[in-house]
């Protein structure tokens, strides 16, 4: 096990860059996500990891060892690490168990402890009885996790998985995070997840990095980037919300619930300042307001199960997202309690 | 460069190589011919191509070769599109089956055609004579002339507008019927509205197929215009050869050159019009439509079927019964029929055995060679930037869209002398024609791998070659295993194709070199036309079960693979 660490990597395809001057380390045994929309270059980034795409500039180090930089490659073959495709990749020639053993008979691996890593690797994600099937004839689940054993089953240094619950049905994609998990707490590798499924992201990584149009926006924990994001483009990527903009405060600052109201209630030719406030900081009053309130019209909501969405719109023309336990009127004038905001960045 | 490169491009290196060979090997005989053709142009009025082209029998031969390819593209035209739009688009039974049989006359070498037509017809045939329908003897036979020329290069090359336009009607999203249909369309409003207009392109494209095909088409010209002093182009070459020989060589190659670029302008109309046939059409495709005949099924049902027992199974039970018969012009019963033509072909007749001998080993031979060419030569393709790609696809197919008298030719003047260097003279050996075959074929056996290698999932390598697998043992182990079945596919169109071959080898064989082809057409032309039927009946023999044997293949291939199977 080993970690990562990116300097300044760059990826060119003709004019375009992919990837621009990506700077990361990501620590031994350490979940990180590489998030973004598609077309952010993620996935460029991570076959760079892997070495099927050679690196433009900047350089990869697997601990010690330079992977790759302009004047060097590493093979994919020599890095020693392991990969969950989007499509699976199991080899449609080949049984569930010899899709797995395959690395190994490459290290040379034989008889008795070939036997045992493989079914050992097999019971880890639970497929035993599936040993002798050819692929063809597993579910899309089931498929996934004879990947997933495939990576775990000759200790990688790192192991790669490229949007791997993409192809899944819902119900099953909330089950494969859960042995996603389970299966990095077990086996502590180094592992790098691509995805553009904030949630999944948030729900698996202990760190994300965020990236735009090639390059990385933010750098930071689930928590973090909820709570903290640094631009007004990662603030309406992750989790829901609502920006404003207010006269005070400035980027990178946590502003209370006065602040927050005194800055909105100025003329909008001060207000340069955008805030972001989740909707669980608005307070909702729904009894008739006062000339003192800040006061917005229920547009339209959505029953949640547990809690309605209410879309509020202010006098000044803004949208605002908030909670609320029970349904209101729609065209109703509610009063409302702003508790916290976050000041953005402005885009690049 | 580091040491890790290494090894991959060592890979690398070994695979451009073959390809740079291959491609040179594919190029030299064209030019060699071109350099030929245009020598001596200096010489004003004398020069080998002023000297064709001043040539009356030049044009009058030209003239044949258009009339001939242009009205049997007319008669392809009309049989491939009956078929392919009853069986691609109604509910009519047997659809597998009907494709099978309105195939089969492509696969049929056209010296068997040819053969089987002639006893169909004139005093001699013993199917006549057996049914008692025979023209008096002295009556002429009706097929030695351009109009039976004509027809049967028309039925030959219909399948090629066939399959030009099924591919065109199958990638029909079945959406734009439909959408049609809900609208109000009545089901031949849909078909004038919405399928003729987007699926017109094919069938140009198909029918400029059968045009270059007939064009090219040597034994169906040579068996039944040679006796009627009707020259075509390709059978101009060949008798002149046979009466000259090499001193003709320049004039010949000048030939060459006016049908190879009469056909290679056809192969550009046709790629053209096949570009335009795929007009962005999106939507679930691949699927027949079922225009629904009602009570029409029985009447179109016995319509295709009575063509299929007029172009195919009459001309073969001709061909059988004639195979039966102790000598031509005897009618079949119980007191003639007789296995004798089949004792002396496999028992006594030592040429018959040796023609098998040579055929059987240069077809297998090439079928093997081309087959280990095909799967590192495709790999390394599929590796080319796209325009390099194509550019490389058109020089290896050059040699297969060429007539096969034109790479006949090309051929002898590339080899005429001994090679430079090992001083080995290949012309006037089998070696000759095994050169030419592996030319002439690698397409054929490349196409199957290069589509099946384009489908598989690229990941599946990557998979491996992260589990730590080189560039050798991927090939070996991940690619080669789901390619086999392609692979394997491409030989047996190599072998199906070059076991029947005649147009290369009429002009390149000699004396103890002869092939099945060759065979036939020799034991025609001597007269000996019932040998020369129970020879060609296991002939087709051999083909169908060949066939069979593809079709048995082709649930594991992808799709277009086997030319008869959509």
């Amino acid at each position: 096990m080993a970690g990562l660490t990116l300097k300044q990597v760059t990826k060119q395809f003709g004019e375009h860059k992919a990837v621009d001057g990506l700077s990361l380390t990501v620590e031994p045994g350490e979940f990180v996500a590489l998030l973004g929309p598609s077309g952010c270059g993620k996935t460029t980034m991570l076959r760079m990891l892997a070495g099927f795409e050679q690196v433009s500039g900047g350089e990869i180090h697997l601990g010690d060892q330079l992977l790759a930089s302009e004047q060097h490659h590493v093979l994919p073959e020599q890095r020693n690490m392991a990969m969950v495709f989007q499509s699976y990749a199991l080899w449609p020639h080949m049984s569930v168990a010899d899709n797995v053993g395959y690395p190994l008979k490459l290290r040379g691996v034989r008889g008795a402890d070939y036997q045992r890593r493989v079914e050992q690797a097999l019971s880890l994600v639970a497929l035993e009885p599936y040993a002798q099937r050819t692929p063809q004839d597993l579910s899309g689940g089931q498929r996934q996790r004879v990947a997933l054993a495939r990576c775990l089953v000759t200790d990688p240094s790192v192991v790669l998985l490229d949007e791997p619950l993409a192809n899944l049905d819902r119900h099953l994609r909330a089950s494969m995070e859960h042995s996603f998990a389970d299966f990095h707490r077990r086996t502590e590798a180094t592992m790098v997840y691509v995805t553009h499924d904030q949630s999944e992201a948030m729900a698996l990584a202990d760190r994300i990095a965020v990236m735009q149009a090639g390059k990385l926006v933010q750098w930071a924990t689930p928590e973090t980037l909820y709570r903290e994001p640094r631009t007004s483009w990662v603030a309406s990527f992750i989790g829901q919300g609502s920006q404003l903009m207010i006269s005070t405060g400035a980027p990178g600052r946590r502003l209370g619930g006065n602040e927050l109201m005194q800055g909105l209630a100025s003329p909008a030719a001060q207000r340069h300042q955008a805030v972001l406030v989740r909707p669980e900081h608005i307070q909702v009053h729904p009894e008739a307001p006062s000339e003192q309130d800040l006061t917005a019209r229920v547009e339209r909501q959505t029953f949640r199960g547990e809690r309605y969405e209410i879309h509020l719109r202010m006098q000044g023309g803004e949208t605002l997202l908030a909670y609320h336990p029970h349904a209101l009127k729609l065209g109703q004038q509610v009063a409302l309690t702003l508790l916290e905001g976050w000041c953005l960045e402005p885009d690049q | 460069m580091s040491p890790s490169l290494t090894q991959g491009s060592q890979h690398r290196w070994l695979l451009t190589l073959l390809t740079l060979t291959v491609v040179l090997l594919s190029l030299a005989p064209s030019l060699r011919l071109l350099v030929e053709a245009l020598s001596d142009l200096t010489q004003g009025g004398n020069a080998p191509l002023w000297r064709v082209l001043q040539s009356a029998s030049t044009w009058r031969a030209l003239s044949h070769s258009l009339y001939t390819s242009g009205l049997g593209m007319l008669i392809a035209l009309a049989l491939g599109s009956l078929f392919a739009f009853v069986i691609t688009l109604t509910d009519i039974r047997g659809k597998a089956w009907l494709v099978f049989c309105f195939m089969l006359p492509m696969m049929i070498p056209p010296q068997v055609t040819a053969l089987s037509w002639l006893q169909l017809f004139g005093p001699a045939s013993p199917l006549l004579k057996s049914i008692g329908m025979a023209p008096p003897l002295g009556s002429p036979q009706p097929l030695y002339s351009a109009e039976g020329i004509t027809l049967l290069l028309g039925i030959q090359s219909a399948p090629l507008v066939f399959l030009a336009l099924r591919t065109s009607l199958l990638s029909l999203p079945r959406e734009l019927v439909e959408a049609a249909r809900i609208s109000g369309a009545r089901q031949n409003q849909v078909w004038r509205h919405i399928v003729l207009p987007v699926t017109r392109s094919g069938l140009v494209a198909g029918s400029a197929m059968a045009f270059i095909s007939s064009l090219g088409n040597f034994g169906i010209p040579a068996m039944l215009g040679i006796p009627a002093g009707y020259y075509v182009l390709p059978t101009l070459i060949y008798q002149r050869m046979a009466s000259f020989g090499t001193g003709v060589l320049a004039e010949m190659a000048a030939l060459s050159l006016l049908i190879g670029v009469l056909a290679l302008a056809g192969v550009a109309l046709q790629q053209h019009w096949m570009g335009r046939s795929r007009f962005g059409l999106v939507g679930h495709s691949g699927r027949a439509h079922d225009f629904s005949l009602g009570r029409f099924r029985a009447l179109v049902t016995v319509l295709l079927v009575s063509v299929l027992l007029v172009i195919l199974v009459a001309p073969l039970v001709a061909l059988v019964v004639s195979s039966l018969v102790p000598a031509m012009g005897v009618p079949l019963n119980a007191d003639t029929a007789t296995l004798n033509a089949y004792h002396e072909v496999i028992g006594r007749q030592g040429a018959t055995w040796r023609a098998m001998r040579n055929s059987f080993w240069l077809a297998g031979g090439a079928a093997v060679v081309l087959m280990l060419c095909s799967l590192p030569l495709a790999y390394r393709l599929q590796r080319l930037p796209a325009r390099l790609q194509n550019l490389t696809l058109s020089i290896i197919e050059l040699p297969y869209a060429l007539p096969g008298v034109v790479l006949a030719i090309a051929c002898i003047l590339l080899f005429v002398r001994p090679l430079p260097i090992i001083n080995v003279a290949l012309y006037g050996t089998l070696g000759l024609i095994f050169v030419a075959y592996l030319a002439r074929f690698l397409v054929v056996c490349l196409k199957p791998v290069s589509a099946s290698l384009a489908q598989l999932d690229p990941s599946l390598e990557e998979a491996a070659q992260l589990a730590g697998a080189g560039p050798w043992r991927r090939l070996s182990t991940i690619v080669m295993p789901l390619i086999a079945p392609a692979l394997f596919a491409g030989g047996l169109l190599v072998f199906l194709l070059a076991v029947n071959e005649l147009t290369v080898s009429a002009l390149l064989w000699s004396a103890g070199n002869e092939t099945l082809g060759v065979l036939i057409f020799n034991l025609d032309e001597g007269g000996e036309s019932v040998l020369a039927s129970a020879v060609s009946v296991l002939v087709v023999l051999m083909v169908a079960s060949l066939m069979l044997s593809l079709s048995l293949l082709a649930p594991r291939l992808p799709k277009g693979v086997v030319p008869w199977q959509g």
